[in-house]
């Protein structure tokens, strides 16, 4: 041990030994692969829509599929009101833009360990770059769906059914948007990790994203929830984006509030106890895959 | 000098799960299957903080146990060992994959490892892509593989293509872009592990080439193959595994002979004892390989004037239809002399078609005057063709071949060449 121990003190040095205790974090590790990051992401875009006929656009008619089918029977079947008297697809588009987002990035970085079980039965690297890679590919799918949004606003401008404007509400989609990326990052570290051991995971996320869709207000509006259950409705974090999404670009009265400071809370311990548990099974991957 | 890989007591522990009780009553099912969510969410607590629990009907085994050795600056080292031997554990450890249960390796340098060839390579990418996302995957910089892009190319001989999805690439083609996006990559320490036993012989022969050229500009290598010739012409030292173990570190030529050696019970015969026979081999169960002489006797040493039997014993817990036993006979160097097996001929083809369950025993007659003299490996395989490979030992048993009375040896000069046939020769004066 004691030569090792010279040795290791010298520069590119590794040392390969079982870890005993709680890994640490790495992050530097990540960084130096920042590279492999986005060429994962850069790879998942490429081929993404790759032999479909209609390419690109499904970033666009996923949402706006569910739009309409929303509209249909949640808006005019069902009569579930929209805030302000705001139309209802614009309403339920609002929210769809972050809930296409956050549930293609849960689903497709959940499975991002178990589709690459070649690299990690194969090479090294840190395998946060999988959750992460997929989890940030969706966002050109978001930024396009997005220029669609200002296609729709338009039209109810232009027709006079509603009166969208620009205010500097806008700003806060930016962090709006961090939190669904970390919250969906953070379930996926704990379901990606999860999978590679269980494969029951697999089956577990297709009615994982029904349930979260249900206690999320994608068809509804929150105000439509009894104000004592207001403070456990917000332990979503996702409740907290898509009520932000709508106050920043529809000025519902869902604007940041107690609730929202809770939606944060909840999607940072989310997302720091899915890295720690990620990291801490992360050793075993190549092991049990 | 201080070495670039030290490693020390080295082991790996891996959990494998055993096979499941043969007869349950729904009742115990059932039982199971309520308590069975429980129990695994208490050892998957218990194993998030580190410790490490059994889980009913698993059990432990040590793919490698008690390792030390250590590598030189510049050194090309040799690994061999049959399947299982735990060669691949260990490049898996040294390459960061897999951590080890105990002891620890000490690494000088970026180890680059071709057990990785072609990993990352997406189907509907272009050549050029791919090279780009493998090299990242690799650990290389961007800027790094910019400037070595064309070499990359011409070196995979598929400069024509390299705008062309990969999924329209032929296999040869693939593998040669993979294998020199990794061979580029110009680690300190290169692992390779058996990426030769793919690929046409041209590419091959690139392949070596290559490894022989990050030897020479003074790198280390660690190299495991299954080919005694690769590892004789380009290691000059070798360790040997066996079942986990360090069984021995020496020059190549020795440690090649001592393993093909190895394993073999009695000279001139393998018996397989069931504990060696894989599972997966079933109904096919190997009992023995043995070389005979002209008189019947068990021998490891034949004479090339003679005739040498060679007869293959096994058993059929099922009855099997298609089922071909193989021979491979190769030089221990590692080149193959010839591949027959036990239905080659039409007529036996036809009448073996079907083999009911029971024992059997294949045999041939390897003809007189036909190897030169010299160590030869055989190897067994039993499948059926395109359907399943039951079981295979490449090298289940060795012989020497003894020239006396051979043609030629009047003259005491060796004759190269494999084979050693009486040829009719005719001299006339003209």
């Amino acid at each position: 041990m004691a030569r090792a121990e010279t040795l290791k003190n010298e520069p590119n040095t590794i040392v390969i030994r079982p870890t005993k205790s709680w890994t640490a974090l790495n992050l530097q590790d990540l960084w130096f692969y920042r590279e492999l990051i986005y060429f994962m992401t850069w790879r998942d875009l490429k081929v993404r829509y790759k032999q479909t006929a209609l390419g690109v656009s499904w970033a666009v008619i996923q949402p706006f599929m569910n739009m309409v089918v929303f509209s249909i029977f949640f808006g005019g079947l069902a009569h579930i009101p929209a805030d302000n008297g705001i139309p209802y697809p614009i309403f339920s588009f609002v929210a769809l833009l972050p809930w296409t987002l956050f549930t293609n990035a849960l689903n497709n970085a959940s499975r991002s360990l178990v589709t690459h079980q070649n690299m990690i039965t194969k090479i090294y690297f840190p395998k946060l770059v999988l959750p992460l890679a997929s989890v940030l590919s969706g966002l050109v799918d978001f930024l396009i769906a997005f220029v669609v949004l200002i296609g729709i606003a338009l039209y109810y401008n232009l027709t006079g059914q509603a009166h969208i404007t620009i205010t500097a509400a806008l700003w806060t989609l930016i962090p709006f948007l961090l939190m669904a990326l970390m919250t969906a990052l953070g379930i996926a570290m704990w379901l990606s990790a999860l999978y590679v051991q269980y494969h029951d995971v697999g089956y577990i996320l297709p009615f994982l994203s029904a349930i979260l869709q249900f206690v999320s207000p994608v068809v509804y509006s929150t105000t439509m929830i009894p104000a004592k259950w207001q403070m456990i409705y917000a332990l979503n974090p996702m409740a907290g984006v898509i009520n932000g999404f709508r106050w920043a670009i529809l000025g519902t009265p869902t604007g940041p509030d107690t609730r929202l400071v809770i939606s944060a809370a909840v999607a940072v311990v989310i997302l720091v106890t899915g890295m720690i548990y990620f990291r801490r099974m992360e050793r075993t991957f190549a092991d049990t895959i | 000098m201080e070495p670039v890989i030290l490693v020390e007591d080295l082991g790996k522990r891996y959990r494998i799960g055993l096979a499941p009780q043969k007869y349950r009553t729904l009742s115990e099912s059932i039982s199971q299957a309520i308590s069975r969510p429980f129990r695994l969410a208490g050892a998957m607590l218990r194993r998030s903080v580190g410790q490490d629990v059994l889980q009913p009907g698993e059990e432990y085994i040590w793919a490698l146990q008690d390792i030390n050795f250590e590598i030189q600056h510049g050194q090309v080292l040799g690994i061999i060992g049959r399947n299982g031997a735990g060669k691949s554990t260990l490049l898996k450890i040294l390459s960061r994959i897999t951590e080890p249960t105990t002891g620890s390796v000490t690494i000088r340098g970026r180890v680059g490892s071709l057990l990785e060839v072609g990993t990352g390579f997406h189907p509907e990418l272009t050549g050029r892509e791919n090279i780009f996302l493998n090299g990242a995957i690799l650990g290389m910089r961007n800027a790094e593989i910019e400037r070595k892009f064309d070499e990359i190319v011409a070196f995979s001989e598929v400069e024509q293509f390299i705008d062309t999805p990969v999924k329209r690439y032929s296999s040869g083609m693939y593998l040669r872009l993979a294998f020199a996006v990794a061979a580029h990559l110009e680690p300190e320490i290169l692992v390779v592990d058996e990426v030769l036993a793919v690929g046409d012989t041209e590419f091959q022969k690139k392949c070596l080439g290559k490894m022989g050229d990050v030897a020479r500009e003074g790198r280390t290598v660690l190299f495991v193959s299954h080919n005694m010739s690769a590892i004789l012409r380009l290691t000059q030292e070798s360790i040997v595994l066996e079942k986990g173990h360090l069984m021995m570190r020496a020059a190549s030529a020795e440690a090649v002979d001592y393993y093909l050696s190895a394993g073999n019970a009695k000279a001139g015969e393998r018996i397989w004892d069931a504990d060696e026979v894989p599972a997966e081999a079933a109904p096919f169960r190997p009992i023995a390989l043995r070389l005979r002489d002209k008189t019947g006797k068990v021998v490891d040493t034949v004479r090339s004037v003679e005739p040498v039997g060679i007869e293959m014993e096994y058993e059929l817990t099922a009855p099997l239809t298609g089922l071909r036993i193989g021979i491979y006979l190769t030089t221990a160097r590692g080149d193959q002399v010839l591949t027959s097996f036990d239905t080659d001929d039409q007529e036996r083809f036809e009448k073996h078609g079907l083999r009911p369950a029971g024992r059997y025993v294949s045999q041939c007659v390897l003809p007189p005057d036909f190897l030169n003299g010299g160590r030869y490996v055989l190897g067994v395989n039993a499948g059926s063709y395109r359907v399943r490979r039951y079981f295979m030992d490449e090298q289940a048993l060795t012989f020497n071949v003894d020239t006396s009375g051979a043609p030629g040896m009047q003259w005491a000069e060796p004759r190269p060449g494999i084979l050693r046939p009486r040829l009719e020769w005719k001299i006339e004066k003209q």
